[in-house]
């Protein structure tokens, strides 16, 4: 099953090659418009409503790619008639985090729920490996709804971070340690072993 | 002719100022403060560079915070569109071929963005406001962390750029609308119509097509200007909301946990940013590329028809796209995520990819060019939007924007790409092909540095965006500080593309104040000589 860290590396990948294409096109286009056309008729019509046709298939096609491939998306969606196995609380007010429970034992496969409230000011709840690389993450909104469904599949030891900016005073709200899984058949090997983070 | 004499006196003479009509000089005054005030957001700029990559004990959290909060204030509304805003004032009454509506609110409107850039800026520099330009309720209202003098200083300055910005949008109206004394009676309602894109959309259920009034330049900008309107518009209430919060304040009433739901307020705010963000700034950018194709090759534009829907597609895309900024808000619905989240951001893609592709081909089919100083900004602003455009729709899906949000991937692979390659490359490039006719023909002082501004900017931009995306896919966040060297190898490199986009623009500096002397440059603000209405001396326009 895929996880952040998959996506990511497809990401960059894809992105990067789709950069250099890019680059090399406009490139090429540079040193073409300085030379002598060999003909004066424009692209034919068929071209231009293939390349409009493959731009809707591009930037519609992403979102039902991803819906289909990235785990999160469908729990996003279907939030609302997936059971929770574990919920968290999390409350914020004047820069600070508590949590419901600390550590957060998270067993393998559940769909757990971390359930923000803010008390003052807007935040952001992120879930971060320890090479700072990002599970998941979520706004924390004043006095509205944000809970953050999530199944982790690799034991680790995550840390949580605030996300969004809340003044000065919250540039570096982070929970060391906050949420151990265990149970599963493979170790998240860039979160922190079992036990926790120096 | 000494180096003193050239700063002095300018290239071949300089900018003679005598000889410029008002509407020169009031287009030059507000592209020479637009690109002052770009120098100023390029230091805070990498200001923040060096914070990023090591801690500096005289930018403290704070200093840091207030520095990322007016950084893009000086940016968006000192910088781009100051610049914009001379150039459309322009060239409006340039291809229409009459005369202003009025020199005097296009004189005021430049004081007043000016003059509220530099005040609001203060908020930051003396009082250390840094809500950050989002302004997330209530952070903007929180006065146990900001000082109240600082939220005044900072609504009042940003107030003035918005009654600065409606005088330009009422002024290019009225340009587009009314008519000259001496003119016969112009059809003022069809021309608006014309202008905003309704005239076409009668065309399209008509059998019988009317003729376009208004050319798809003066289309693009109207279009444009209508999101500058609204966006200006929301802005001003957000300055009042705040205002009222100040009062209490002062009064000792605190009202920062009342009345305002944060999560409507996000999206109302958003609503509006978008149509900076994903309105003004890319219809204004498509006009652009169209006048610079056409100017450059001296042809028509290839499908302005389909040029012309696409713009008109791009603004009420605009209007309703904001949920992508909301993604990561789980009170925020599942519909809205998706329809305006996801789907019709997805169409960016198609209107943007129409205009390059509409771009490309009308320059193509006028080969061969030569290769200009207009015509390689002119290709580094096409790209920096065929790199920035799809970054920004990888972030707007349910799936990417889960480990996306809030990272440098958007503040670099997107953000700072737009506007930095795609748009100030695309404004460069208006600059030097507007700089004959607005300067009545003064000679650039040096290529060589024409040529280094433009490689410095291009590897620069794309650069410090690349490696501030590859650090948020990393994991890195946009809005708060590593002390722990977590990102160093990401950020020196981004600093180093830093670097590279400030000596551009001393470069690009130096060279405008060699080519005009300083002499030319004061002169561009001291009253015209000449009491003329037309754009360009008539000598130039014969």
């Amino acid at each position: 099953m895929a996880d952040s860290i998959d996506v990511l590396a497809t990401l960059k990948l894809v992105y990067g090659i789709y950069a250099i294409i890019a680059i090399s096109l406009i490139a090429w286009f540079g040193h073409r418009i300085t030379k002598p056309k060999d003909d004066s008729s424009g692209p034919r019509p068929a071209f231009f409503w293939t390349y409009v046709a493959v731009l809707v298939f591009i930037g519609t096609g992403l979102h039902f790619l991803t819906y289909n491939a990235v785990p999160w998306v469908p729990i996003d969606l279907n939030r609302a008639s997936i059971k929770a196995d574990t919920v968290f609380d999390i409350t914020y007010e004047d820069h600070q985090m508590s949590f419901s429970s600390f550590p957060m034992q998270v067993e393998c496969g559940d769909h757990v729920v971390f359930n923000a409230i803010s008390n003052d000011l807007t935040y952001g709840f992120g879930i971060f490996r320890t090479d700072h690389t990002m599970v998941a993450q979520m706004q924390v909104v004043p006095r509205s709804r944000n809970d953050l469904m999530w199944k982790f599949e690799k034991n680790g030891t995550y840390y949580v971070r605030s996300t969004e900016y809340s003044g000065p005073k919250g540039a570096r709200m982070v929970a060391r340690n906050a949420i151990v899984v265990t149970g599963c058949d493979h170790d998240d090997v860039r979160a922190a072993a079992l036990g926790g983070q120096p | 002719m000494s180096f003193v004499n050239t700063l002095l006196n300018g290239h071949e003479g300089g900018l003679k100022h005598e000889g410029m009509t008002p509407m020169q000089k009031v287009a030059l005054r507000f592209v020479v403060l637009g690109v002052l005030f770009y120098g100023l957001a390029a230091v805070e700029g990498m200001m923040m560079r060096v914070v990023e990559i090591t801690p500096v004990a005289a930018i403290d959290d704070t200093h840091f915070f207030s520095i990322m909060t007016v950084h893009p204030m000086v940016g968006v509304f000192g910088s781009t569109y100051m610049i914009v805003f001379g150039a459309f004032l322009f060239l409006v009454p340039y291809f229409m071929k009459k005369p202003i509506f009025s020199l005097k609110l296009a004189n005021a409107s430049w004081m007043l963005i000016g003059g509220g850039t530099f005040i609001m800026w203060l908020a930051g520099f003396l009082f250390a406001y840094a809500p950050l330009y989002t302004l997330y309720w209530p952070l903007p209202a929180d006065f146990a962390q900001f000082s109240l003098l600082g939220g005044i200083d900072y609504v009042v300055g940003v107030a003035l750029i918005m009654v600065g910005t409606f005088l330009y949008s009422y002024n290019i109206f009225k340009t587009i609308m009314y008519t000259p004394e001496g003119w016969d009676k112009q059809p003022s309602m069809e021309l608006f119509k014309d202008a905003i894109g309704f005239a076409a959309i009668g065309n399209f259920f008509k059998g019988k097509k009317t003729e376009h009034l208004v050319d798809l330049p003066v289309a693009a900008i109207s279009r444009g200007t209508i999101d500058v309107g609204l966006n200006a518009v929301v802005i001003m209430a957000a300055g009042v909301l705040l205002l009222i919060y100040m009062f209490g304040a002062v009064f000792g009433a605190n009202l920062e946990k009342t009345w305002v739901d944060a999560l409507l307020y996000k999206n109302i705010f958003w609503w509006g940013l978008d149509l900076i963000a994903d309105g003004l700034v890319l219809i204004f950018v498509a006009g652009t590329w169209y006048i610079l194709a056409m100017m450059i090759t001296g042809r028509d534009l290839f499908m302005k028809n389909v040029a012309r829907a696409a713009l008109f597609v791009e603004m009420v895309v605009s209007w309703t796209v904001w949920s992508h900024h909301l993604m990561s808000d789980q009170g925020q619905s599942n519909i809205l995520k998706v329809l305006s989240g996801e789907m019709v951001t997805a169409l960016e893609l198609v209107t943007q990819g129409l205009a390059v592709y509409i771009t490309l081909v009308t320059l193509a089919k006028a080969r061969p060019l030569k290769m200009t100083n207009e015509l390689k900004f002119l290709l580094g602003g096409l790209l920096g939007f065929m790199l920035a455009v799809p970054a920004g729709i990888i972030q707007a899906d349910l799936g990417m924007n889960r480990v996306l949000h809030n990272t440098q991937w958007i503040v670099g692979s997107h953000v700072h790409v737009a506007i930095l390659v795609g748009l100030t490359m695309t404004l460069y490039a208006a600059i030097y092909l507007l700089l004959p006719i607005l300067t009545n023909g003064a000679k650039l002082w040096s290529q060589k540095l024409a040529t280094a501004h433009f490689w410095l900017h291009l590897i620069g931009g794309i650069g410090m965006g690349s490696f501030m995306g590859m650090a948020g896919i990393d994991g890195m966040l946009r809005r708060s500080i590593y002390v722990d060297g977590e990102y160093n190898t990401y950020m020196i490199l981004a600093g180093i593309c830093g670097v590279m986009l400030l000596l551009a623009f001393a470069a690009f500096l130096f060279n405008v104040v060699m080519t005009f002397g300083v002499k030319g440059l004061i002169g561009i603000y001291s009253p015209a000589k000449t009491d003329t209405s037309d754009c360009v001396p008539a000598l130039q326009e014969a």
